[in-house]
């Protein structure tokens, strides 16, 4: 244990960092397969079924990063768990009700008698919908420190809608990725559309949370920090900028470049996270509860770092396998 | 109601529904697994169209277990935080190797299983049935050491109120973690057993008399004549480890109040906790002390031992782990009858298939998901015969539950109630509109001709 050095320091450090890496995992997987369901009815039912097949093979495993970034918050802060998801209690019931119609909406609309399938569509939507807000208005509060009041509440209802319309952009980049033909051609619009709410929420959201505490409004706006920081903002807005381009040169004739918009709306919502993450060390509970205070023992995090050294890198692979397996434009989905 | 009583409703009622699907995936996925084995070594086109029948309910029964068991990770930390603060050093490395050693791995090869037959090679798409097959057996393991341990706590000691692991081994296999895990496997075995014979019968009865439902059906069958008495061995098993453990939770479900040798085997009786007696008592002399200590004088503890000096009582409410067990009981034995009679039959003059009366098809039938029954009937058992305990001895329920208020858990829990019973409903009605699809019927109309004539024989569920 002593090659981390003090262990009541370095373990609650190195789990705040996996707990971020797999709420971040999760943002851009389940991000993506969100905002496909918050697409799905714009168009007709076609490509509708070509949209859901190309998030098909992953929802599962994609959605198994919430669960990861649940479990490890009430393994490794005990403390905050509790008091983040009593809090949270309302949002939390609807994120839950929304990702089972969401992931139930799948298999029955596939299986369930033909004149049943626009209803399972609609469940589809309602509870990709109901995810999406949900997430946003759990992270406005948060953002806000967990308060009640009417500004928070305010704030949160924006970032509900920002996050939906961040998920409904990544979910864009990955149909232009992984469609062709007409669908992607809409796909290509949808996220034209769409730069501009999450660069709109973007800027919403960087000035916001200055302003939520006299903490975080140190931490960015005093020297030498913000000249360190300057990067940050800088490399977002550039993103923007290439996004932007990308979006206005596609399609291409040979489908190069398809990749480019999902590539760099990744990098964008990875950006945007380090920010937030700066923000809030090192609390958990913002201006409450420190990562260091609200840790497990030791003992039982320094079983778990062991377990997660070992299966993690073979979680990377299979998933890569998986991701490989499934690579190229959307294939109609069989089980034959 | 308060904010105690409902979070346990919304508890149970979670937990109840999760339980179901994973039930059903533990054990399918080793009969899909062996349907591709067959298929593999015979090239018989029977076993594959097997495969691609129940994949589908596979897949369906998969993503409900998934979308529930989400819910049911959220649990601790909106209704119970005290559960975590106290004893989240356990439960939370038992928690995260059930996420990182099964569920990644279920969820990433699911993927390829049911989508990629055609785009991997034959021998990965048969790795990859193992693989999810394991990941479920897997999380059942995990999450029922978490169980167990909640049951027959080892391996720990407490510093400053908080739970802390000393042994990690003793916390893995502690003392009701064998009977536990080979129960429910058996019960998941069992639960599939039933179903696939069930729905194998509902297709002879429209008149698919095709190969593949022939094979299905008999594999069930034999399969559910196997485990059944392995079940009531490992049954009789896991009572003699609860007697050990916890002898209050063993005296409710034999409905015996005081300590005493030659304790009848209660049959049947309506337990009445404040005159401490059992009304209508239906019983044969002696043989609870004979399953209990293997003796007829054995002496077995009675629930009047747990009441202490000024009345608090420390034993769970009697009547409905007493009934639940009965119901669970019952239905083994029921399985029991049911699934030797028609293996008999497959026997009698060589016949198979299609020696089975039509009677027992319907039989069958009705019973396609006697073993949900069950499984619940179980886990009712076990989980009321805990209380007042939510960690046996270490923390209390009411201690553990959130500062929530209750018209909150209140709308939560309606909410929960309602999409719970439409999944439930939907999911029955698709498998057996899959299965009439599958047999290439105009289901509807033959199943209104079978239906008047036909006798019915569906046992009480
Ligand atoms: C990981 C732990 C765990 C597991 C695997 C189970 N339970 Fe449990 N159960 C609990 C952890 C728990 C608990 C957290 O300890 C509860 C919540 C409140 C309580 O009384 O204990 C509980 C209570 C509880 C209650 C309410 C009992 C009462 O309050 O009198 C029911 C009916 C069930 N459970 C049913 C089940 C079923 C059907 C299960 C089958 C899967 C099951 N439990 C597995
Ligand atoms: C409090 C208790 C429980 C929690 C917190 C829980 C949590 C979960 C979660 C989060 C999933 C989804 C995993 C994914 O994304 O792939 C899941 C699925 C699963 N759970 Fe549970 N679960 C609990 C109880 C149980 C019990 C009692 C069993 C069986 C004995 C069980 C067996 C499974 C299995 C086999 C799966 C795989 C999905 C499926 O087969 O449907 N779980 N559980
Ligand atoms: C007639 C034979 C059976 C006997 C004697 C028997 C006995 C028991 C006993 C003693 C318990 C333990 C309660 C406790 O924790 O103290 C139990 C639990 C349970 N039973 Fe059975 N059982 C039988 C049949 C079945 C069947 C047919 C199923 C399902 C298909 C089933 C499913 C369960 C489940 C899921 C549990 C809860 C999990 C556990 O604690 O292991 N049982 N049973």
């Amino acid at each position: 244990m002593m090659i981390f050095g003090d262990p009541t320091i370095s373990l609650p450090i190195i789990f705040a960092v996996l707990l971020g890496f797999s709420i971040l995992v999760y943002v851009v997987l389940d991000g993506f397969d969100l905002g496909v369901g918050l697409l799905s009815p714009l168009t007709q039912e076609v490509h509708r079924d070509k949209m859901i097949a190309s998030i098909g093979p992953f929802w599962d495993a994609n959605e198994t990063w919430l669960v990861l970034a649940v479990g490890l918050l009430l393994v490794a802060f005990p403390a905050a768990h509790g008091t983040i998801l009593t809090a949270l209690y309302a949002p939390v019931f609807i994120l839950l009700l929304g990702l089972t119609l969401r992931g139930v909406a799948f298999e029955f609309r596939a299986k369930a008698p033909a004149h049943k399938k626009k209803a399972w569509d609609a469940a589809f939507f309602a509870g990709s919908l109901m995810a999406s807000l949900s997430q946003g208005f759990m992270l406005g509060l948060y953002i806000m420190g967990l308060q009640f009041t009417q500004v928070s509440l305010a704030f949160a209802c924006l970032t509900a809608v920002f996050l939906t319309v961040g998920y409904s952009f990544i979910g864009a980049t990955w149909l232009i990725m992984k469609t062709a033909g007409e669908l992607q051609l809409k796909a290509i619009r949808w996220a034209r559309q769409g730069l501009w709410g999450v660069g709109l929420g973007l800027i919403a959201i960087s000035f916001a949370t200055p302003f939520a505490s006299e903490r975080i409004f140190s931490k960015w706006l005093e020297f030498p920090e913000a000249i360190l920081l300057a990067p940050l903002p800088l490399m977002s807005l550039a993103l923007l900028a290439m996004l932007w381009l990308a979006l206005q040169r596609l399609p291409t004739s040979n489908d190069s470049w398809a990749w480019a918009p999902f590539a760099f709306a990744t990098t964008l919502f990875f950006l945007a996270f380090c920010g937030l993450a700066y923000s809030f060390y090192p609390y958990v509970v913002p201006e409450k509860l420190t990562i260091y205070e609200a840790a497990a023992a030791p003992e039982s995090l320094f079983i778990i770092l062991v377990g997660a050294c070992v299966v993690m890198p073979i979680i990377f692979a299979y998933s890569a396998l998986s991701f490989f397996i499934f690579r190229g434009k959307a294939t109609e989905l069989r089980y034959d | 109601m308060d904010t105690l009583i409902l979070s346990r409703i919304q508890f149970g009622a979670n937990i109840s529904f999760h339980i179901l699907f994973p039930t059903i995936t533990i054990a399918l996925g080793w009969l899909l697994l062996f349907f591709k084995l067959r298929f593999n070594s015979t090239q018989d086109g029977k076993w594959m169209e097997a495969y691609q029948f129940w994949v589908k309910i596979f897949a369906l029964t998969f993503a409900l277990g998934v979308v529930s068991g989400i819910t049911m990770s959220f649990q601790f930390g909106t209704n119970w935080p005290g559960f975590m603060e106290k004893v989240g050093n356990i439960a939370g490395p038992l928690l995260a190797y059930e996420i990182l050693t099964a569920f990644f791995l279920e969820a990433v090869f699911l993927g390829i299983m049911l989508f990629g037959f055609s785009k991997v090679p034959n021998w990965l798409h048969t790795g990859a049935t193992v693989l999810v097959a394991f990941g479920t057996t897997m999380s059942a393991f995990w999450i029922l050491v978490l169980n167990s341990w909640m049951h027959t706590p080892a391996g720990f000691e407490l510093r400053d109120g908080v739970v802390h692991a000393t042994d990690w081994m003793a916390i893995i296999f502690n003392p009701s973690m064998p009977y536990r895990l080979g129960h429910k496997l058996l019960a998941s075995g069992l639960t599939v057993a039933f179903l696939v014979a069930g729905i194998s019968a509902f297709r002879m009865l429209i008149g698919d008399r095709g190969a593949s439902v022939r094979a299905t059906f008999k594999t069930a069958v034999v399969l559910a004549a196997v485990l059944m008495p392995l079940q009531i061995l490992m049954g009789d098993k896991h009572g003699l480890n609860t007697l050990e453990y916890q002898p209050q939770k063993v005296a409710a479900m034999e409905g015996n109040w005081e300590t005493q040798g030659n304790v009848p085997l209660v049959l049947f009786a309506i337990p009445d906790e404040e005159t401490r007696e059992n009304h209508f008592e239906v019983a044969i002399p002696n043989v609870a002390s004979l399953i209990l200590t293997h003796s007829f004088d054995g002496v077995v503890p009675g629930l009047n031992d747990f009441v202490a000096e000024d009345g608090t009582k420390m034993h769970p409410p009697v009547a409905p782990v007493f009934y639940s067990f009965r119901i669970m009981v019952g239905i083994g034995f029921l399985m029991l009858a049911v699934s030797w009679a028609a293996v008999f039959f497959m026997l009698r003059k060589r016949r198979g298939v299609e020696g089975v009366p039509k009677l027992m098809l319907w039989g069958f039938l009705g019973m396609t998901f006697s073993g949900w029954v069950a499984t619940l009937a179980g886990w009712y058992t076990t989980e009321i015969g805990r209380q007042p305990w939510l960690v046996e001895g270490v923390l209390t329920t009411a201690a553990a539950v959130g500062n929530v208020p209750p018209s909150m858990v209140l709308s939560s829990l309606i909410g929960y109630l309602v999409i719970y019973a439409v999944l439930l409903v939907a999911y029955i009605s698709v498998i057996f509109y899959l299965a009439r699809k599958a047999s290439n019927k105009t289901g509807e109309t033959l199943w209104a001709q079978l239906k008047p004539t036909a006798p019915i024989n569906q046992p009480a569920e």
